[in-house]
């Protein structure tokens, strides 16, 4: 249910707001991580929230990820609710073993005896010029993982309604945050308490020449595309996918059937990344449909490049997308 | 740190009641029958690949008796004697064993979860239920173990440095058999002792003869009572070996010498109990007969249990993997159930 008052949040204020009213709605819930505490965060997402919640509730660990993933775990099972912070999705990398090997397979070892409601938070995604290792699109790994569900919002207002079920969830969300919205998105966000379901896609924008699928930092990217296309008379559909797992296949796969033409946007490495598994659903349950190849518009197969002048060509924008709703409308 | 080894049964001293120490014999003889007739099963084809803990029957119910009902047991894969001492019934761990899932859901009277099979990620893990009890406080104290190899992952490390710092409620017990499957600890460490480990952590630690269940069972009550006053973890290292293979699919002639194996044969931690309890008179061939006689219909009635469960059902792949499935595992479900995986893509 949607709170009527509104008023504009950017997504690190929208965060912490959910963040504020999770924990002040259920005392099971901890939030946690490197420098969350004191600092409230290095992009200041926890700001405030120590103070007003106390150090038991909302503190700062030492600096090791596997440690800070396996913390979560246990508190769950323990009967808790974590939400860890991981201060870069890049940084999530040694806490794999965590992630892989136990996270989403607790309750299926333990067959429903051990489930783990836990969150962890990331930021992920280029475009702020931040440094080496602090860009990555981990989601395609995550999404491999199994047993956990990955989010990704694209606004404050979706942010602070996803992050909040994502809280109330009994299994384990990783709730990756792009980091060029934090503070380059505003908008209207309810104020008080109110969910968005997890596992729904969502038709952002509507149009029958062809159908953009993204999620994140590329929604504002492909809506951005859509509207330069509009110009040219030409209505594109855009989907927000919010949740990759459970991917909600039917909303994918009703939106392509309606245009038959469909371009995925992700700013991952290309290779492996979940546009792959998008495409790949699209080519299961709509190729009767298709009138066109599916296109991926996603980062080069080479690391996130650290490198200032050249960074900018690495992460999808509007006009790589609009080259590649091109070739599939002309095809 | 001045690093002693803590032992009884060499010196001929017996620091505990007749009770006390007969139930830890009891729970131990429990253990090492349930080791020999898993290996049979195993043999026989009835068991899956199995990880035996013969010789180290001591470390592990020396632990778990010094546990409160409410404490926890967060284990590796090595450790059926703390699980059974800890109550775990015979069939789950016998299904467990034989991969069945019906053994895998441990019942909810049972403080201990499944075993761990990465190393030593149990470890973070059992400093955040750890700290869970206290959150909640019900003050459980949670008791984990590990090989010596184990001491050598970063895991180990995080996790007693978050203990430490938290302050959690945690008894880390280290069974140094000697060998991470083949490698030797010479090869693993430079330190004389694990627990030397612990002052860099900023907590206790403790040696003991891992063959003497006196010494582990009073050193981890110790641990256990500081921790659950609030004093934070323990780093309890006990000496021992593996009389066994790693698991039945190992072949440790390639790796140790029979001489070895022989010399820690005399040193067997139940051997040495008996020998103290029949010196005291309390234990005899009577007595052991009665118990081994208590043992075998006890186990010839849980592997009854044991193979009394019904078969797995195809479409149990799918199920648990969240509270309530996805449409993906929905779908998996359905054509596993209806056999339909061998006709349909799915």
């Amino acid at each position: 249910m949607v709170a009527e008052k509104t008023r504009v949040l950017n997504m690190v204020q929208a965060i912490n707001e959910a963040l504020d009213l999770a924990l002040a709605r259920d005392e099971r819930v901890l939030v946690f991580g490197e420098d969350v505490g004191r600092l409230g965060g290095v992009f200041r997402v926890t700001e405030g929230l120590q103070a007003k919640h106390g150090e038991a509730r909302v503190f700062d660990t030492p600096l090791a990820e596997s440690g800070i993933l396996g913390l979560a775990i246990g508190l769950a099972m323990g009967g808790m609710r974590p939400v860890a912070e991981i201060q870069f999705a890049g940084f999530l990398y040694p806490a794999l073993d965590q992630i892989l090997s136990h996270l989403g397979r607790w309750r299926h070892r333990s067959r429903g005896r051990v489930g783990l409601p836990v969150v962890v938070r990331a930021p992920y995604g280029g475009g702020v010029h931040t440094p080496e290792q602090h860009a990555d699109s981990p989601e395609a790994l995550l999404a491999h993982a199994p047993g956990v569900k990955v989010v990704i919002p694209s606004s404050p207002e979706r942010a602070k309604g996803l992050l909040l079920s994502a809280i109330e969830d009994p299994d384990p969300v990783f709730f990756l945050e792009a980091i060029k919205l934090y503070r380059g998105s505003r908008a209207e966000v309810p104020e008080g308490y109110y969910t968005l379901p997890l596992g729904k896609a969502r038709v952002v924008r509507e149009g029958k020449a062809a159908t953009l699928i993204g999620y994140g930092g590329m929604v504002e990217v492909m809506l951005e595309a859509a509207s330069v296309a509009a110009k040219e008379g030409v209505e594109v559909m855009v989907v927000d996918l919010e949740t990759l797992v459970p991917l909600d296949e039917d909303t994918l796969l009703e939106a392509v059937r309606e245009t038959g033409r469909a371009v995925v946007v992700y700013e991952a490495m290309r290779t492996g990344g979940f546009g792959a598994e998008v495409a790949a659903r699209i080519a299961e349950g709509a190729i009767d449909h298709l009138q066109a190849p599916v296109l991926r518009v996603a980062g080069y197969d080479a690391p996130y490049p650290p490198f200032s002048a050249i960074e900018h060509l690495y992460r999808p924008n509007a006009r790589r997308v609009l080259a590649a709703l091109r070739r599939v409308l002309t095809h | 740190m001045k690093l002693k080894v803590v032992e009884y049964l060499s010196k001929g001293e017996f620091p505990l009641g007749e009770a006390e120490a007969l139930s830890l014999y009891r729970a131990m003889r429990r253990a090492r029958f349930f080791d020999e007739k898993a290996l049979t099963l195993q043999r026989q084809g009835r068991l899956g690949v199995y990880a035996p803990f013969m010789g180290q029957e001591a470390a592990q119910v020396g632990l778990a008796l010094a546990l409160g009902p409410g404490d926890w047991v967060v284990p590796s894969y090595r450790e059926s004697a703390l699980l059974l001492a800890r109550g775990l019934p015979i069939h789950t761990l016998i299904l467990y064993w034989r991969a069945h899932p019906a053994g895998w859901r441990f019942p909810e009277g049972v403080r201990a979860v499944n075993p761990y099979i990465p190393i030593a990620t149990q470890i973070p893990q059992a400093v955040g239920l750890a700290l869970a009890g206290r959150y909640r406080g019900e003050n459980w104290v949670v008791a984990t173990s590990i090989g010596d190899g184990g001491t050598s992952e970063g895991d180990f490390h995080e996790g007693l440095n978050f203990a430490a710092v938290f302050g959690a409620p945690v008894v880390f017990l280290v069974q140094n058999n000697g060998y991470a499957i083949s490698v030797p600890r010479s090869k693993q460490m430079r330190v004389d002792y694990i627990a030397r480990r612990a002052e860099g952590y900023g907590m206790p630690g403790v040696v003991v003869d891992g063959n003497d269940v006196f010494a582990v069972y009073l050193e981890a009550k110790k641990a256990v009572e500081r921790a659950r006053k609030g004093e934070g973890p323990t780093l309890l290292e006990a000496l021992t070996y593996r009389l066994a293979p790693h698991t039945t699919s190992d072949d440790p002639t390639r790796y140790r010498t029979r001489e070895e194996e022989e010399a820690w044969r005399q040193k067997d931690p139940l051997l040495r109990l008996r020998q103290a309890l029949e010196a005291r008179g309390l234990w005899g061939e009577g007595e052991e007969a009665a118990l081994l006689a208590e043992l075998e219909e006890e186990f010839a009635r849980e592997l009854a249990l044991a193979d009394g469960a019904p078969e797995p059902r195809p479409e149990e792949i799918v199920e648990h993997v969240y509270r309530e499935m996805g449409p993906d595992q929905r779908r998996a479900w359905e054509a596993l159930r209806r056999g339909l995986h061998l006709e349909e893509v799915w």
